[in-house]
């Protein structure tokens, strides 16, 4: 009997496909979410959008709110560490939190390395622009990726971008001769043995899902046409007038994507979405998505 | 040829498919109930049951499944689809589709850190089974007419009542589709005995 394998890890994620993973701040908010259909919380201290607002070191939520969530809800539940913060991660994977996400959202902890994913016994979720920062978190061991978006703005457009590039990427090296992979792994940034086993599969090696900036049920629909595995939500929900009826939206958009007919149904009258921020008002610094090496 | 539908809500969907393929069945991901008539049998696939739970009651699914059961075509529940499938769920009031003659007991083996793979002997299929257990259910206990096929430490992991299957772990997860094949053998017996 063994723990922590690859497919044990990686499986976790492929169980969470077509569905949707919800940021929550307390148990309320994770009983909300689960009852609208969510495969999966983060808990989270504060969500995206506050996190930007307030400024300062945004780090690891207090175990107390993660440990309120894993109590009120039998969906699995996951938390944020700062990239690279070794510490933070194992003090995760020992309260039992069931996926981490070393997540840009919060201030990295190292400016030069990731965490060593393989070590862990909890699998890990990671964001990426592009295939070679793909490829570089699954050779680190990450068992389920994300797009990164432009986290805590409403703004679909960066997730629209990473998605399209990651998977135009894909393509193109599941189309290649195998004597091409060496140089396309040079140019990329990524390890050879990833591409080689992205050449074999015809796909990523794991889940994708998409995050950063979703923030109405035709933005989580969008997504999943353009091939994402599966959506994170983070401040749309819980941000918006409705949160119970948006959450309900949202899920039943992603699963049914290509429903137009009942995509427009359910977007009736659903109150405000979050206000959302024009990416080109962002100071690069304000920028999430540039944190991850 | 065989055509197995795979209720295709939310989670393993894909690798199911690939698995029936791989044993020279034709695979249907069921996203809307009229899909159903199409098929001779169905898998419930690995993924989050409340979830999935909330999506069939959204979509009235729940009524033609249980015809589906009552027809007599065979059903086989992995993981979320086995809790699906039981009569009686440990802690809940009400189950779900309920037809088969089992007790379940969601993420018995703990969370995700505690989710492990092991070689199971699975009568009638194989004696060196890799089964991927991943916040995996048991069954607590079968009724007198289930047949056991499988225990891991003890605990019942798969079993079949009549033309229900189900088991704990996830057989979609590897490339050994021995078990998958034995569902589809299922399945033609039941079509061949099935009046016209």
């Amino acid at each position: 009997m063994k723990t922590g394998t690859d497919r044990v890890k990686r499986g976790m994620a492929e169980m969470q496909k077509g569905g949707v993973i919800m940021d929550v701040v307390n148990a309320e908010q994770a009983k909300i979410a689960e009852e609208a259909g969510a495969v999966a919380v983060m808990a989270l201290e504060r969500v995206p959008s506050d996190i930007r607002a307030a400024g300062g070191v945004a780090r690891m939520a207090d175990p107390r709110i993660v440990e309120e969530v894993m109590n009120a809800v039998s969906i699995p539940v996951m938390a944020k560490a700062r990239i690279g913060h070794i510490v933070e991660a194992r003090v995760l994977e020992a309260m039992g939190v069931d996926y981490i996400d070393e997540s840009e959202v919060l201030t990295p902890a190292d400016e030069e390395f990731h965490l060593n994913k393989k070590e862990y016994t909890v699998p890990f979720v990671c964001g990426c622009r592009d295939l070679g920062e793909a490829a570089r978190r699954i050779g680190e061991g990450a068992s389920m990726l994300r797009t990164k978006g432009e986290p805590g703005t409403g703004n679909i457009v960066e997730a629209v971008r990473h998605i399209r590039k990651v998977n135009a990427q894909v393509r193109k090296v599941v189309g290649m001769n195998e004597d091409e992979l060496m140089t396309e792994a040079k140019l990329l940034g990524a390890p050879y043995e990833v591409l080689l086993e992205i050449k074999r599969l015809g796909r990523l090696p794991v889940v994708n899902f998409a995050a950063g900036g979703v923030a109405t049920p035709a933005d989580a629909a969008l997504m999943m046409q353009l091939g994402a595995d599966g959506v994170f939500v983070g401040s749309g929900i819980f941000k918006s007038e409705n949160p119970a009826k948006y959450a309900r939206a949202i899920v039943e958009a992603t699963t049914h994507f290509q429903d137009y007919e009942l995509i427009a149904e359910l977007s009736k009258g659903l109150g405000t979405p979050m206000k959302g921020i024009e990416i080109s008002s962002l100071a690069p610094e304000a920028r999430m998505q540039e944190r991850g090496w | 040829m065989i055509k197995i539908g795979v209720l295709g809500l939310q989670g393993a969907v894909r690798e199911h498919a690939r698995s029936i393929e791989e044993s020279g069945a034709e695979a249907v991901v069921i996203k809307q109930k009229e899909q159903l008539a199409e098929v001779d049998g169905l898998i419930l696939p690995g993924g989050e049951s409340t979830t999935m739970r909330r999506l069939i009651d959204k979509y009235d699914f729940m009524d033609e499944l249980k015809v589906f059961a009552r027809q007599g075509k065979p059903m086989f529940g992995t993981c979320a689809g086995l809790i699906l499938l039981a009569k009686k769920i440990v802690g809940y009031d009400e189950s779900h589709i309920g037809v088969m003659d089992v007790v379940v007991e969601r993420n018995s083996f703990g969370r995700q850190r505690e989710s492990f793979e092991a070689e199971l002997d699975i009568a009638g299929v194989a004696e060196d089974f890799t089964a991927v257990f991943i916040r995996a259910p048991h069954i607590v206990e079968a009724g007198e007419n289930v047949e056991i096929l499988s225990k891991h430490n003890g605990r019942i992991v798969a079993a079949r009542d009549g033309r229900f299957l189900g088991c704990s772990f996830h057989p979609e997860l590897t490339d050994d589709n021995r078990f998958t094949q034995y569902f589809i053998n299922m399945v033609k017996e039941a079509k061949e005995t099935q009046p016209v």
